[in-house]
């Protein structure tokens, strides 16, 4: 349904449709519109089977998901800046532990000074975490992505962030289309955990290892990496499928044939950088979406080919050239 | 390169009848306001209603605030954008079509018309007219913009009871640039507030249009 509405409440609808089964956030700027959100639908008996865990900080909203989800239910929460950094330890415990838990990031600045604006360094900071990122270009694109996201975690198990750029996305009031329940649930099939925590079957997970064994769990955790790589542009193809339009994938480039300069961007400036090659017209722009590090992309032909049109620009021409990724 | 080269010969919003570009006119028929007030005067909300009017009628249209330290009383801004396809551009509007400003405090204290063409809208709460307020030049002069004073504050507290002109505005928004209707308007805000909250915002609004209709002539002369 066609609907214009705030980025937040968007994500807090589609979060809906997705049937979460515990909800814990601890709210902060720019994030805390779309958890109110949920807190209001949960209360109002709208989410079927739904918990809303209060806590008293971000490092034990994660904690709370991190126990929820090694129970076996689907688990959400949401942060941005401080709150993603006070959280960290639990972040790499999430990763470790291989639950799919999706967490969004309204990303804003790190102070101080205090700044409650937008840029990428607190996603960027847990960069290396073992959670997949995806970055949303528009408000529609973050509502599709956290649809995918949980198929993403589930079939990997593996969490994943959904960043969407705080404010500029978060508090823009935009056109988006939410989908229907059943199309969302034909999308995304009910959660089978793959291990739970259950008292009449009682087994430790996350317990101490040598570091021979420590470092096959990192080798793991950086194997889901690479096979996500594949999975993202399977989930964006099958997404397409089902709801006919194009959101999530790993590289989109547009207009760089003839370009001088290419950016590659992610999250929202992608889309204003599409803007002004209208205007410029020798600016080039590739968007790099989900943030599996320039590197990693780097494996994917489609980025291969945007890299090496870039290098051989920054070689061949008399002009001022670069290659900069643009928050 | 500047965007005014790319706009449409009159200088404003879509243009009945004229094909689009791909890219290379992007801006040619967006239409951007900017809202300035203070906190606690519905800035913000007065730029969601005004995106919901246009998307209302079928158009694209985006909506959000700058936020800077989100105290009553502080200058607040908030923009908007419609156009009739989708909306790339996401900063803060520098060049808008229209300006509105909810408290004429402000006057002394922000830029205001920073980025408003000559021609451009501007719509002004204040009891006073532009000549009493000393902004005469802006209306008769070298840089005429199209401005308008209404009482919004006064219209807001006769029908809601409570001094946020932002409703009045738009209503009076909607008679001068006539790029949404008085009916998009009434159905925003229905969408925005329920019962009689609602009811008496459509009056005001309604009002304010009215008196704006009454003045339109004046100020696109």
């Amino acid at each position: 349904m066609l609907k214009q509405i705030e980025g937040s409440r968007a994500v807090a609808e589609t979060i809906a449709l997705c049937r979460p089964q515990v909800i814990c956030a601890y709210p902060i700027t720019p994030q805390t519109h779309i958890v109110e959100g949920l807190g209001e639908m949960v209360k109002a008996g709208e989410i079927a089977n739904c918990e809303y865990i209060n806590v008293e900080s971000e490092f034990a909203a994660l904690s709370v998901a991190i126990g929820a989800s090694a129970a076996g239910v689907r688990t959400y929460t949401a942060t941005s800046s401080q709150g993603l950094l006070f959280m960290a330890e639990a972040v790499y415990n999430a990763a470790g532990l291989g639950l799919p838990i999706v967490m969004t990031i309204g990303n804003r600045a790190i102070g101080a000074p205090i700044n409650i604006w937008n840029d990428h360094s607190d996603s960027m900071a847990l960069r290396d975490a073992g959670w997949i990122q995806l970055y949303a270009e528009t408000n529609q694109e973050a509502l599709d992505l956290h649809i995918q996201a949980f198929r993403l975690a589930e079939e990997l198990s593996c969490p994943v962030m959904v960043c969407m750029d705080g404010f500029i996305l978060t508090h823009a009031y935009d056109r988006v289309d939410i989908p229907t329940q059943s199309a969302v649930d034909a999308f995304l099939p009910r959660y089978e955990p793959r291990q739970v925590l259950d008292t009449a079957n009682p087994v430790s997970i996350g317990a101490m290892v040598g570091p021979e064994a420590f470092t096959e769990v990192r080798y793991l955790s950086h194997h889901t990496q690479l096979r996500a790589l594949g999975l993202i542009p399977q989930l964006a193809a099958a997404f397409k499928k089902a709801f006919g339009r194009d959101s999530g994938g790993l590289l989109r480039t547009y207009r760089t044939d003839d370009a001088e300069t290419i950016v590659v961007a992610l999250g929202a400036g992608s889309r204003r950088c599409d803007a002004r090659r209208g205007l410029a017209d020798r600016l080039g722009v590739d968007l790099l979406l989900p943030a599996v590090s320039p590197e990693r992309a780097a494996r994917r032909p489609s980025a291969c080919e945007a890299r090496r049109r870039a290098r051989e620009m920054s070689r061949g021409r008399s002009r001022r050239h670069c290659v900069r990724r643009r928050a | 390169m500047d965007k005014r080269t790319t706009q449409a010969p009159h200088g404003f919003g879509p243009k009945a009848g004229k094909a689009l570009q791909p890219d290379y006119q992007i801006e040619a028929t967006m239409f951007q306001i900017r809202i300035h007030g203070r906190g606690g005067q519905g800035v913000v909300t007065g730029a969601e209603m005004l995106s919901i009017a246009a998307f209302l009628e079928g158009r694209f249209a985006q909506a959000f605030p700058s936020f800077g330290s989100e105290r009553m009383g502080a200058p607040v801004m908030a923009f908007c954008r419609i156009d009739d396809r989708e909306i790339r551009l996401r900063e803060p509007v520098l060049e808008p079509d229209a300006l509105i400003i909810q408290d004429p405090t402000l006057l002394h204290q922000v830029d205001l018309f920073s980025g408003v063409p000559a021609r451009g809208y501007i719509l002004l709460n204040s009891t006073r007219s532009a000549e009493e307020l000393g902004l005469g030049g802006f209306v008769h002069g070298v840089q005429r913009y199209r401005l308008l004073t209404l009482p919004a504050t006064e219209i807001a507290v006769k029908h809601v009871g409570r001094a946020v002109p932002n409703v009045p505005l738009l209503g009076a928004f909607a008679a001068i640039a006539q790029l949404i209707t008085l009916d998009s308007v009434v159905a925003a805000i229905q969408q925005k507030f329920a019962g009689a909250i609602a009811d008496k915002n459509v009056a005001a609004a309604t009002e304010a249009f009215n008196t704006a209709v009454a003045a339109r002539e004046a100020i696109n002369a």
